[in-house]
């Protein structure tokens, strides 16, 4: 089953107890972050303790991303030593505006796999929250073959544009078109920016229904709270599980007659049709309505 | 090795507070406030004392006020502390 | 002829007969406009005057009530005047202690006070008491328990010293007042009212002395032998403090979403049942993620049990639970609930807990979702004792309604900072685990062996089961062994099970 990003919750790198509870809210990715939220006093004593969080702590089947601080910054080469040493899934770029920067920390992740033995572990993300970053948003998600994800951080993006975030985000509308046009491209995943109020789910469930209608596979998250509602929008419907049961049965029974030809209800399914159906059914599995003995 | 005076960590639920300071006498002098004294004190103790040998830190005063953290918080407090003390970072 | 005058030999024999005296007219009425005679009833007086009439001697039981919670102005303000008055070696039995009686310390250590019994003891005062400040133990029962042990003789009490919102002048008290003097608000008196019955001697504290009748009265003038008027009884601001707390916590948000699934996948979530929350936010919250399920699946409550909050008012006024049965109200809305509406009805400790009680409410109830500070592999509850071996806590109604109920659900969070709550074995046994059913954590749900069928309700409804020992090896492995606390070998607390035998001691804890 593919990794599914519904839901890649930030959480502080400054902040020992919201690090320890973070697992058990369920998010399928948990984003350490080095940069914005840790303070210029505090990235040293912020590192470790994500370099030791990443190494102790059980986070089950948790796809485990940080955020480091940019290259140009006396960070950002520390960030990635520690955080490939504990073994961290991806890292995630700040404020990526060309592809020669993914490259520049393949490299840096390259030397420190080398030095402990595990070359090619790594993966890398990428946000992109300028004009020039969404300009070259192709470039950058095919800048190295670690790229498993781009993302758009709409704070930095807007204010670069010379406007504001508005409640129904039109001013965000190329820029999400483009990121996940890129990702589909590059057959890599596309993950909204952050919706911070709180205290408005309502709007929030509107930007996550929007998004999913453009094709995004997830969305950045800031609380727990809003685990639930992205994952209720992105459950799939029940006709839509039952069908795309009926597609992979369909499969399954083709190919036991070695058959290459597939019809369901009379209508020949190709390949996208059945990786849609496969999605689905994972989407199904990871929102609780199907389980796995289902499927067998 | 040179100490200076140094700090690190949180007085937050599930952070300790690290202070290090240099010590004339031989050996690591831990000063303990936790609220798991009862249940985890010695556990502590050891874990700043095996993460500041590691570092080759054998004489040291150490003051440390525990809010409930876990062991990867505190060698995590720790080494930052002594990084700080000392000026030699454990990254390249 | 059959007038009065010729019927006096029979009238003379038949009081001889029932050993009586024969009528002799001594009768004389007062004439006084009744308006001013309830003023000068003799049941108003001061506070040292109710005392010195009581009859109270030392080595006599005082009791109280702690409805006000946080807020309580009674049980300090009564102790000080009795250790101003020079009493010794009274037995304070309170229906519970918190934070705010931290001056009993001094009166303990003055000789005014030796023996305590209550339900729960927080504070400075718990802290002392765990490390051997008195010489006798302290009693600890359940709210039932203690009801029936007033009422049974077993916990025998001279003077009850009993905190009201309003009370006339002969004695009829509430935990509210409708009249425009209202000064505080506590709602239900229910552990007050087996003080007030079985007592020998009821003294009312009030800070609203009304005009007779004072209606919807808990208290009857009946049981009252002395008013006495304060400035107040309790600050009601602080009725919602302490236990009681409205959890914004992301953990215990997802505890109790978690429950409410429990709940809901029981097979007890049918129209008609019935439903208690406790203390602690986690078990709190449940009400409020019931609710949605309730609505969509139209399923209505017949009551709701116990600590009444304002998330169970409001379910009751949007129609999804019919009936409040209130023994403590647990904040301001509940309480003003209480003296507003004919459906949310004020019980005593005994109606509400009381095992040996037959109609006791517990009784009827299908589920209840409580707190704990630790749970162990057998699913017993300690909510008494802290994990440092210091008192910190209440029994409350936690045996009771564990026992009674259909379905016990104990919600607590795996770890609170480094502090297990899924251990071995619990510091201090309160609630059995032989009536513990499921206890609910942030690493998933654990169902007591003994209820295979709820089991496999709750695995089909897709819930994440695990065995109670994983839950302890989970903890384990995040936070290591704990080292054995240093107990001493003083006796500090006595544990009294709901049946009123001795369930488990508790040991002073060495400094």
């Amino acid at each position: 089953m593919q990794r599914l990003r519904r839901t890649m919750m930030f959480v502080p790198g400054n902040n020992p107890g919201m690090m320890a509870d973070a697992y058990i809210y369920g998010p399928d990715s948990i984003m350490l972050d080095l940069e914005d939220s840790v303070t210029m006093a505090e990235k040293d004593t912020a590192r470790l303790l994500v370099h030791n969080a990443l190494k102790t702590i059980d986070y089950g089947d948790t796809e485990m991303v940080v955020r480091i601080n940019p290259l140009n910054t006396p960070y950002g080469k520390k960030d990635i030593e520690a955080v490939v040493k504990a073994g961290v899934h991806v890292i995630r770029m700040p404020k990526t505006e060309t592809a020669e920067e993914v490259i520049e920390v393949e490299r840096e992740i390259e030397k420190v796999e080398k030095e402990i033995g595990c070359l090619g572990r790594t993966q890398i993300m990428a946000a992109i929250e300028s004009a020039l970053g969404v300009v070259n948003a192709y470039a950058i998600a095919t800048a190295s073959k670690r790229m498993m994800g781009i993302a758009l951080g709409a704070e930095d993006y807007s204010a670069n544009l010379k406007t504001q975030r508005t409640p129904e985000g039109s001013e965000l509308l190329l820029a999400r078109e483009t990121i996940v046009v890129a990702a589909r491209a590059a057959g890599i995943d596309a993950l909204d920016t952050v919706y911070s109020n709180l205290n408005d789910m309502e709007t929030f469930r509107k930007e996550v229904e929007t998004i999913k209608k453009l094709g995004f596979d997830g969305k950045s998250i800031i609380n727990p709270r809003q685990i639930e509602v992205v994952n209720e929008v992105f459950a799939p419907k029940e006709k839509e599980i039952q069908k795309s049961l009926t597609i992979l049965a369909a499969i399954k029974e083709a190919e036991k007659k070695g058959s290459g030809v597939i019809a369901v209800n009379g209508k020949m399914v190709d390949r996208p049709v059945v990786i849609r159906a496969q999605r689905t059914i994972d989407l199904a599995i990871a929102s609780g309505i199907l389980t796995k003995e289902d499927i067998q | 090795m040179e100490l200076k005076n140094a700090m690190a960590g949180t007085l937050e639920s599930g952070d300790i507070l690290i202070q290090i300071a240099p010590s004339d006498v031989d050996g690591l002098h831990i000063e303990l406030d936790s609220t798991v004294a009862y249940q985890f004190g010695e556990q502590i103790k050891n874990v700043i004392i095996n993460t500041l040998k590691e570092l080759g830190i054998n004489n040291a005063n150490v003051k440390a006020t525990d809010k409930g953290a876990l062991d990867c918080t505190i060698k995590a407090r720790v080494t930052a502390a002594a990084v700080r003390s000392t000026g030699v970072d454990v990254w390249a | 002829m059959n007038s009065i005058k010729d019927r006096a030999d029979l009238i003379a024999a038949a009081a001889k007969k029932m050993g009586k005296e024969v009528f002799s007219n001594g009768f004389v009425k007062d004439s006084t406009p009744r308006f001013e005679l309830q003023k000068q009833a003799g049941k108003v007086v001061t506070l040292e005057e109710a005392i010195k009439k009581s009859g109270l001697k030392d080595g006599m039981t005082i009791s109280f009530h702690h409805h006000f919670r946080g807020g309580d102005k009674v049980i300090n303000m009564v102790v000080a005047k009795l250790a101003e008055m020079g009493f010794k070696n009274l037995h304070l039995a309170s229906s519970s202690l918190i934070d705010v009686h931290e001056p009993l310390i001094e009166h303990i250590k003055n000789g005014v006070i030796t023996k305590i019994s209550t339900s729960g003891l927080r504070g400075a005062l718990a802290t002392e008491i765990s490390h051997g400040l008195m010489d006798e133990p302290v009693v600890f029962r359940s709210h039932g328990s203690r009801g029936y042990a007033i009422k049974s003789g077993e916990l025998h009490i001279d003077v009850a010293f009993l905190g009201a919102s309003s009370c006339d002048p002969l004695g009829n008290a509430a935990g509210y007042s409708t009249s425009e003097n209202a000064k505080s608000i506590c709602g239900s008196l229910g552990y007050a009212l087996p003080d007030a019955k079985y007592a020998d001697h009821t003294i009312i504290l009030t800070d609203d002395l009304v005009d007779y009748p004072n209606q919807h009265n808990a208290i009857s003038e009946a049981d009252v032998d002395y008013v006495v008027v304060v400035d107040s009884v309790g600050d009601s601001s602080k009725i919602s403090s302490g236990a009681i707390r409205d959890t914004k916590n992301p953990r215990d948000i997802l505890l109790a979403k978690q429950a409410a699934k429990v709940v809901m996948n029981s097979g007890y979530f049918e129209n008609g049942f019935s439903l208690q929350t406790g203390s602690g936010g986690a078990s709190l919250a449940v009400t409020k993620y019931l609710r949605q399920g309730m609505i969509d699946k139209g399923i209505k409550a017949s009551f709701a049990l116990g600590g009444i909050t304002s998330h169970m008012v409001k379910l009751h006024q949007e129609g999804l639970i019919d009936r409040l049965i209130d023994v403590q109200s647990f904040d301001k809305v509940a309480a003003e609930s209480l003296m507003n509406d004919p459906k949310h009805k004020g019980v005593s400790a005994n109606e509400y807990a009381a095992m040996l009680e037959p109609g006791s409410a517990t009784h009827y109830l299908d589920v209840v979702i409580l707190s704990a500070l630790e749970v162990d592999v057998n699913f017993n509850v300690n909510v008494l004792v802290g994990s440092d071996g210091i008192i910190r806590g209440a029994i409350g109604g936690h045996p009771d309604t564990a026992a009674d109920s259909a379905l016990s659900i104990i919600v607590c969070p795996l770890l609170r900072g480094r502090i297990p709550c899924v251990v071995d074995e619990v510091t201090t046994l309160i609630t059995p685990g032989s009536t513990v059913d499921v206890v609910v954590t942030e690493f998933g749900v654990a169902v007591n062996p003994r209820r295979p069928e709820l089991k496999a309700r709750l695995e089909a409804a897709g819930i994440k089961i695990v065995e109670i020992t994983e839950l302890r090896d989970r903890a384990k492995s995040i936070i290591g062994n704990a080292a054995p606390l240093p107990f001493g070998d003083k006796v500090v607390g006595v544990v009294m099970a709901r049946d009123g035998s001795v369930m488990d001691v508790i040991k002073n804890i060495a400094d």
